[in-house]
């Protein structure tokens, strides 16, 4: 197995104060790691860390075996996607046109998009269920089309490792399960490795193979799902209780 | 889908459109001259002659002058709103002009030969450019809004001085200095460093124009897609003022091109910075020949100011544009 990234004593701050701190975490290719923890918790700070859009306070983050830092912006762009929180449009364009900016790290400076770019481009919107919408203007895309245009342009980009923040909000429940079976079918197909952001407690422990809760204050704990997610420590972890319920041999966490 | 091959077919059409519009300026005016002769005296076996005079020594280098003011206007503009992420940003929203106009009012204020008030315009127009960049800065940051506002800011005090001015000048002034501020071609002067510009201004742009479709859609997209934002951001705001500044140096600050017509081109082809960029600089500069011929001759002897007439055609056709937006998608 690949180490696709690693983190070495990483440490993320942000307005002043230290939200992740003494961080080692690695990533194979193939695995798939949830991040849980209360709004304003360094979630998004440490996914845009890992990925290079900001600097560590400390530590260093290291992308397929090379140091993120000493890769070119280019390069870093075919290794890995990001899918951001949220999606703005300025201006009009195609939904198609919006797939195809994932081959931008893939081209070269004069090329223009080719028909197997455009070709792996419809795949992805295939993929999401958005084929017949390719000629829509992006304006006229529902908050959760775009979000599933959003993931398509990720898999359009084809990197080996996908870093996702919220990839499930705005999707109906219906498009939550689609996205996350399509993101596994990736993991398992092409080894795509993959860190998500998540809220959902019950899909983050079917859907991931590790977690790392990140409780606000500088410190994390990171484990097999099976292992780190329970009531205790999510009660701990979201500041409200919770409680495992057992339906038909599998378990789920709800409120109290 | 992007193709090369709609580029290309966009570009020739504006290409032709561009020569005809120069064509037109040649051969329209107050004293009329056959097109057989025009042609004879651009491939230079014309000899002398009054008609060789008007159409070599004037009309040729004044319509030249406005083709390259027109493009560079243009292109500023589709860069500033590609760079403030606003489609309603105008290569004078960041204060340029404004500057250019304090510089160059003070020159006639003062009664300075025309070499002054070139002279001034650039200095202005770079002094305004060189605080909002210095400022907008500030901690590094570079964030949209605080560009937006220091150079909305820096633009107002520009305002302010100009009002200034103009209410200390003596009123055989007002009239020339009000021309300038609304655009005009008759002191142009040489076309050729504007052209010049011009062209270079697109060819420094062409190869990243793909980066600034990342950039039109946000910082973070862009980063995340392998773009070097910061520097980017940077120099498309130096080439992008840099370009106006020598604009408006030519022709006085010519409203209206800068704004409109990126947002024409691309009402009518879309936002593919690739074909938008070389579009917008060959319509802008086509259309500011054809309003700069119309206004030398709609009401002649007397001339219009060019800003008005750019104004003028541009409103009923950006208004018909907008109206028959696609619904819902495009081709």
């Amino acid at each position: 197995m690949s180490t696709l990234l690693e983190a070495r004593d990483l440490a993320a701050a942000i307005g002043g104060r230290t939200l992740v701190s003494c961080l080692d975490l690695k990533l194979d290719a193939g695995e798939r790691l949830a991040i849980l923890g209360r709004n304003g918790a360094g979630k998004t700070t440490l996914l845009h860390t890992l990925a290079g859009l900001r600097a560590p306070l400390a530590g260093d983050v290291s992308l397929c075996g090379e140091q993120l830092s000493a890769l070119a912006p280019r390069r870093v762009a075919q290794l890995r996607g990001v899918l951001l929180q949220q999606q703005i449009d300025a201006f009009p364009a195609s939904v198609l046109e919006t797939a195809l900016i994932g081959r931008h790290p893939w081209m070269e400076r004069w090329a223009w998009e080719s028909t197997a770019d455009a070709r792996t481009a419809r795949q992805a919107l295939a993929a999401v269920g958005l084929a017949e919408l390719e000629q829509r203007d992006v304006h006229t895309l529902s908050g959760g089309e775009r979000q599933r245009l959003a993931v398509a342009t990720l898999l359009t980009q084809a990197p080996r490792l996908a870093l996702l923040d919220e990839p499930l909000s705005h999707l109906d429940l219906n498009h939550q399960i689609a996205v996350l079976e399509l993101l596994a079918s990736r993991a398992r197909e092409s080894g795509m490795g993959m860190v998500m952001v998540m809220h959902d407690v019950n899909l983050a422990r079917r859907y991931a193979d590790r977690a790392l809760l990140l409780f606000g204050d500088g410190s994390a704990q990171c484990g097999p799902v099976a292992e780190v997610l329970d009531a205790p420590t999510l009660s701990r972890l979201y500041g409200h209780p919770l409680r495992r319920i057992d339906a038909g041999g599998s378990d789920y966490f709800i409120p109290e | 889908m992007p193709t090369r091959r709609r580029a290309l077919l966009v570009i020739a059409v504006l290409l032709a459109a561009g020569l005809l519009s120069l064509a037109g300026a040649l051969l329209v005016g107050s004293y009329s001259i056959a097109p057989g002769e025009v042609l004879a005296r651009l491939v230079g076996n014309g000899g002398s002659g009054t008609g060789a005079d008007i159409v070599l020594g004037l009309r040729l280098p004044r319509a030249l002058a406005a083709f390259a003011c027109g493009a560079l206007l243009a292109l500023a503009g589709a860069l500033m709103q590609v760079l403030l992420r606003n489609p309603l940003a105008d290569p004078y929203v960041l204060g340029v002009s404004g500057g250019a106009a304090v510089g160059a009012l003070s020159a006639m204020l003062f009664s300075l030969p025309l070499i002054f008030v070139h002279g001034g315009a650039f200095a202005g127009a770079l002094a305004a450019m060189l605080t909002v960049f210095g400022l907008a800065r500030g901690d590094g940051s570079w964030t949209q809004s605080r560009l937006l506002l220091t150079g909305v800011i820096v633009a107002a005090g520009c305002g302010a001085g100009v009002a200034l001015i103009l209410s200390l000048a003596p009123e055989q002034k007002l009239h020339s200095m009000l021309f300038w501020l609304m655009g005009d071609l008759s002191h142009a002067g040489s076309p050729w460093p504007a052209l010049a510009v011009a062209a270079i201004g697109l060819a420094l742009v062409m190869p990243i124009a793909r980066d600034l479709n990342l950039l039109a859609r946000g910082d973070l997209v862009a980063s995340t897609l392998g773009v070097k934002v910061r520097s980017l951001r940077a120099a498309v705001y130096a080439l992008g003022s840099l370009l106006t500044a020598v604009a408006v140096t030519t022709t006085g600050s010519v409203g209206f091109i800068g704004l409109v017509v990126p947002h024409l081109v691309r009402l009518a082809i879309g936002n593919d910075q690739r074909v938008l960029l070389p579009a917008a600089t060959l319509a802008g500069g086509a259309l500011l020949v054809v309003a700069d011929t119309l206004a030398r001759t709609v009401i002649a002897p007397q001339q219009l100011p060019v800003g008005v007439l750019t104004a003028l055609l541009g409103v009923p056709v950006f208004l018909y544009l907008l109206s028959r937006q696609p619904k819902g998608g495009r081709e």
